[in-house]
């Protein structure tokens, strides 16, 4: 019997997040295995306005719940209408980004469903019966487990951001529109947003980047993370910190990266005097490139860098910015 | 008001992990030291915070996990609260996240709490899922990653981070939250809360005693962890040496026309 998939959509201000294109991306490769339906789910007014774009990526139908209620994110709605949606599309797979959101809904939406998913996920493959498994990183990223969901189903999963590819649009392409109504009552959400604080400079969050420049207590001054910011400025990247600079409040804990911060996977990981604690690792170790800058040739963060370079960082950061600004011209 | 505190007994974060004879799971007697999960400490914290604010209140402490967590328990006691419920099997360690939080919802409903604080996630396994789960078990609505609580009669607001944001939301009581760095400041036990934390009750329950079945812990577990290996090792990178200016230029051509990333 052929399975159907199922991705979560993460919608924020009527935009679709990349990682839930990502996911979308991951799903594809697995369809095929399944010999189902690549289904879709988005939420919030104007959410079927996305089918056009997620058809492009591979979706064939897409289920959405259009109620002003699930416009922003509120727990237990966002959770109820991916089970329900679940339930209609009959999906033996259930996907969802690893973001703040998928990662929280998927949990939720796990035990409304009654069965197990599988967390972050760096690797997914299915079988033709539905069976998931995959590879997670686990222990601060000192080792990774990998895991099954041999019976439960919908088998599910979190994937984790900047791993998968979403793969190339294609145009043309149209999915079927599938409009459920919100699957609880108005007092059954008991807990919605108000608010959203969009930060005072709009700044390229670390876990979104595929380029991410950290500074560390080798900076030696706050008023040095300009270097730090010019830098990622010019690469188009995000500006990450290590714990120790976080906690003495050289910048706000949004930026920090490792255990107790944000865990990220760029493409590229350039850490400026940051020595390379074990629980700054298990934020950043997965990155697919990372250089270390730091004057301490013993520092840790050598041991797992790509390239690396011992000396003063005041000095060699300004000079990558000059050298990065002349090659882009 | 009575809190209801999810602990988790984990391997400190500085362990250097050794993977165990059966290539499942890690190598318990490589562990030198275990701790109460960080963010665990958060929400234990909060509730203090909270039972003091209030001059009146209950903090209980929850834990499904292995015979040993036990000591976890009293370094939590020892920091302020009142007494626990410890459910103890050693499977809970690798058990499905559905599982665990099946345990620690039944033990909600039969204290009946106004509040249930955990941390954000478990360090070690990393899974994310209690908090959440434990909320749709027993109905309740929940916040995850919080790190600004204030509490009035009936109802709550939180504040969390999102990717480049921060949301808040607007909920009411009983309610789930989980912790995130920023809420507080976890204090350290004092000598005489040490002192105290050994007389504080530890009700040990089975599984069986809060609705889990054997084979749930066994056979019919939904997520079976089927191997731990190492990370590749990384390393054997590039030392780029001469003067800063040079061997900055030089760093920046690699990356463009070796690795690609820029």
């Amino acid at each position: 019997m052929a399975g159907n998939i199922l991705v979560f959509v993460e919608r924020r201000g009527g935009q679709i997040k990349r990682p839930s294109l990502e996911s979308i991306g991951a799903a594809r490769g697995l369809a095929g295995t399944l010999g189902g339906s690549l289904d879709a789910l988005a939420l919030g007014p104007g959410a079927g306005d996305c089918a056009g774009e997620l058809a492009g990526y591979g979706v064939e139908r897409l289920y959405c719940v259009e109620d002003p209620a699930v416009e922003m994110y509120a727990p237990e709605a966002y959770a109820a209408c991916v089970a329900e949606a679940a339930k209609s599309s009959q999906a033996t797979v259930l996907l969802l980004p690893a973001t703040v959101m998928g990662k929280d809904v998927a949990a939720r939406a796990a035990a409304r469903l009654g069965t197990a998913c599988a967390s972050d996920l760096v690797e997914i493959e299915v079988k033709q019966d539905g069976t998931l498994s995959g590879k997670r990183p686990v222990y601060s990223g000192q080792a990774f487990a990998r895991v099954s969901i041999p019976k439960a189903r919908p088998a599910m999963a979190t994937l984790r951001p900047n791993v998968f590819s979403a793969g190339e649009a294609e145009e043309g392409r149209q999915a079927e529109v599938i409009s459920l109504p919100l699957p609880l009552a108005p007092e059954q959400i008991r807990v919605r947003t108000v608010e959203i604080k969009k930060a005072a400079e709009e700044e390229l969050d670390v876990s979104e980047a595929s380029i991410v420049v950290a500074g560390g207590r080798g900076l030696k001054d706050p008023e040095n993370f300009s270097l730090v910011r010019e830098l990622a400025q010019a690469l188009g990247g995000a500006v990450g910190a290590s714990r120790a600079v976080v906690d003495v409040g050289w910048i706000e804990h949004a930026h920090q990266v490792g255990q107790t911060g944000k865990v990220v996977s760029p493409t590229l990981y350039i850490a400026c005097g940051i020595s390379g604690a074990i629980q700054h690792l298990a934020g950043m170790s997965s990155s697919k490139v990372i250089v270390a800058i730091n004057k301490d040739p013993e520092a840790p963060i050598f041991g797992v860098a790509d390239y690396g370079i011992v000396g003063d960082l005041l000095e060699i950061v300004p000079a990558m910015t000059r050298a990065v600004k002349e090659q882009n011209g | 008001m009575k809190i209801l505190v999810g602990i988790k007994h984990v391997p400190d974060t500085e362990t250097k992990i050794k993977i165990g004879a059966d290539g499942v799971a890690i190598d318990q007697a490589a562990v030198s030291k275990w701790v109460i999960s960080p963010y665990d400490e958060y929400a234990l914290e909060q509730a203090l915070l909270l039972r003091e604010a209030a001059g009146e209140g209950e903090v209980v402490l929850v834990c499904a996990g292995r015979q040993v967590a036990q000591q976890t328990l009293r370094q939590a006691l020892a920091m302020g609260a009142d007494r626990a419920v410890f459910i103890q099997d050693d499977r809970f360690d690798l058990a499905d996240g559905l599982t665990r939080a099946k345990a620690v919802a039944a033990v909600a409903r039969e204290e009946e709490p106004e509040l249930a604080l955990f941390g954000k996630y478990g360090v070690g396994t990393d899974e994310v899922q209690t908090g959440p789960m434990v909320a749709e078990l027993l109905d309740w609505p929940h916040v995850s990653a919080v790190s600004k609580l204030d509490l009035d009669v009936g109802k709550f607001t939180a504040e969390h981070g999102i990717e480049g944001a921060v949301e808040v939301l607007k909920g009411s009581l009983p309610a789930v939250i989980t912790c995130e760095k920023g809420l507080n400041e976890p204090r350290y036990p004092s000598l005489k809360g040490i002192m105290q934390a050994k007389k504080k009750p530890i009700a040990t329950k089975q599984p069986s005693d809060v609705g889990i079945e054997d084979a749930e812990l066994g056979a019919d577990k939904m997520l079976v962890w089927e191997s731990l290996e190492l990370p590749p090792e990384r390393g054997g990178g590039k030392l780029i040496d001469g003067e800063p200016e040079g061997a900055a230029r030089e760093l920046v051509r690699l990356l463009h026309e070796e690795a690609k990333v820029i």
